[in-house]
């Protein structure tokens, strides 16, 4: 997905890095890599290439992330 | 016998296929397969799928068992389905099914019940012994059923009890196929049915490798990619979709093409409306063709804005073409902004279609490119109805 890029400076992503409990989980739902782990904490690495799908707030076991796009 | 033919050459060139059964010598042709699967199993009124190669027997009754290979008529409606024919009805009822030779150590996969979907995971597991776990999408695939919510906890849960999975398999565990996660939540599917989810990969393709692996998918299997290819399958139906619409924009094209000096004229409307008509078809063959399929090639990164790159493209070559028709610069700027107007619509109308754009983006851009599209479509109409004084 390297030279197929939308819009930056869009997504309405947001990480609350003090709710993360480490689970990793985000890394593995999101289909664009967006999340890493570092020190046991997930840390948004590629917010641009977020395309809002949810996957991540709907696995996060603690809250920690949230997505908010209008009707599309 | 001429299944039989179709199976043949098709085992020649594609591996799964179901001549694979044949070529192992367990049965003379696909015809007889199926007829031993229902031998035993016949009720009235019911028919055997042609997918189902025979039926196991397990503490939750029968399970039918997939073959893993597309026969003939898997591969006509395949064809069908892109086109967007009969694509709303295109399912497989709900439920659980095996491939291979399933057993109590088997894993589950959990799928949707598009046919499309349901093919293409069954082809990806020639040499596997599996459960098939069907939810019910409303024969929708899985990434936009878990979008729309089809594809979801509640849904899973149920089909698990439904099933009663627990008498099937010794294991507590189902493989969720990761683009399923916008509608499934591990943690609420552990708590409610005792089954633990594990995210398998995005491409059926790659689920050998993954089980393979102890169920751990590497960086690549986790995410999604948009080949040439890819995008060459969906354009179909971004075609067929613009085909009403463009019909009635064919007849409006045609009234408006006939007004003139003399007020309304037939021979007008004809002979300028067939020039705007063609100014419509090259701007959805820019739109809705060349722009999806030369995606990362064409500058820009709103989808409206490469549209009016292709489109532009492609209504100078059109003006090039029917040059000797048109008499005017008037005429020219019609047409060209016309169809610059169209190819830039449907090129936005594709962000709906891609797995990268986000709906936040998408309305940043229809904010912006509408107004544009909507201006060019009045000064064309202005233009066009100008230059036939």
């Amino acid at each position: 997905m390297k030279n197929l890029r939308y819009l930056d400076n869009v997504s309405t992503l947001v990480l609350d890095d003090e709710k993360c409990v480490g689970c990793s989980l985000c890394t593995e739902v999101c289909p664009h890599a967006v999340f890493e782990m570092a020190q046991n904490r997930a840390l948004i690495v590629d917010l641009n290439a977020c395309m809002e799908c949810g996957a991540c707030v709907t696995n996060c076991p603690s809250g920690a992330i949230s997505v908010s796009p209008g009707v599309g | 016998m001429d299944e039989k033919d179709g199976c043949g050459q098709d085992g020649q060139s594609t591996p799964g296929v179901n001549i694979m059964a044949s070529m192992e010598g367990r049965g003379p042709s696909c015809l007889n397969v199926d007829k031993d699967a229902l031998a035993g199993h016949e009720k009235p009124g019911f028919k055997l799928c042609s997918y189902v190669d025979s039926f196991s027997e397990t503490h939750a009754g029968r399970i039918p068992i997939v073959k893993s290979g597309l026969g003939k008529e898997d591969l006509f409606s395949t064809v069908y389905v892109r086109w967007g024919i009969r694509r709303h009805d295109y399912k497989v009822v709900p439920g659980l099914y095996g491939i291979g030779h399933p057993d109590r150590a088997s894993e589950v996969l959990v799928t949707a019940n598009f046919k499309l979907t349901f093919d293409h995971l069954r082809r990806a597991l020639p040499h596997i012994s599996a459960w098939i776990l069907v939810l019910d999408t409303k024969g929708i695939n899985v990434w936009c059923a878990a979008g729309k919510g089809t594809f979801s906890t509640r849904e899973l849960v149920k089909r698990i009890e439904a099933c009663s999975l627990e008498k099937i398999v010794d294991h507590k565990r189902v493989i969720v196929p990761q683009l399923g996660a916008t509608g499934v939540s591990a943690a609420d599917v552990k708590k409610q049915s005792g089954f633990r989810v594990v995210y398998g990969p995005i491409r059926a393709k790659d689920i050998p490798a993954f089980l393979k692996n102890n169920r751990t998918a590497d960086k690549p299997m986790r995410q999604v990619t948009f080949t040439l290819y890819e995008r060459f399958v969906l354009t179909p139906v971004e075609l067929k979709n613009a085909l009403k619409p463009a019909f009635i924009a064919a007849l409006v094209l045609f009234v408006v093409s006939g007004v003139g000096p003399g007020g309304f004229s037939f021979s007008g409307a004809w002979e300028r409306g067939l020039l705007a008509v063609l100014a419509l078809v090259t701007g959805i063959f820019s739109g809705g063709f060349v722009t999806p399929v030369l995606l990362p090639y064409i500058p820009f990164r709103e989808f409206a804005a490469k549209g009016i790159i292709a489109g532009s493209v492609f209504a100078i070559l059109l003006m090039v073409a029917i040059s000797s028709a048109i008499n005017g610069m008037a005429g020219f700027g019609a047409l060209f902004l016309f169809s610059m107007a169209i190819s830039s619509f449907l090129a936005m109308n594709f962000t709906g279609t891609t797995p990268f754009t986000s709906p936040s983006g998408v309305e940043k851009e229809m904010k912006r490119f509408i107004p544009v599209q909507v201006v060019a479509l009045a000064v064309s109409s202005g233009l066009w109805i100008y230059s036939a004084f």
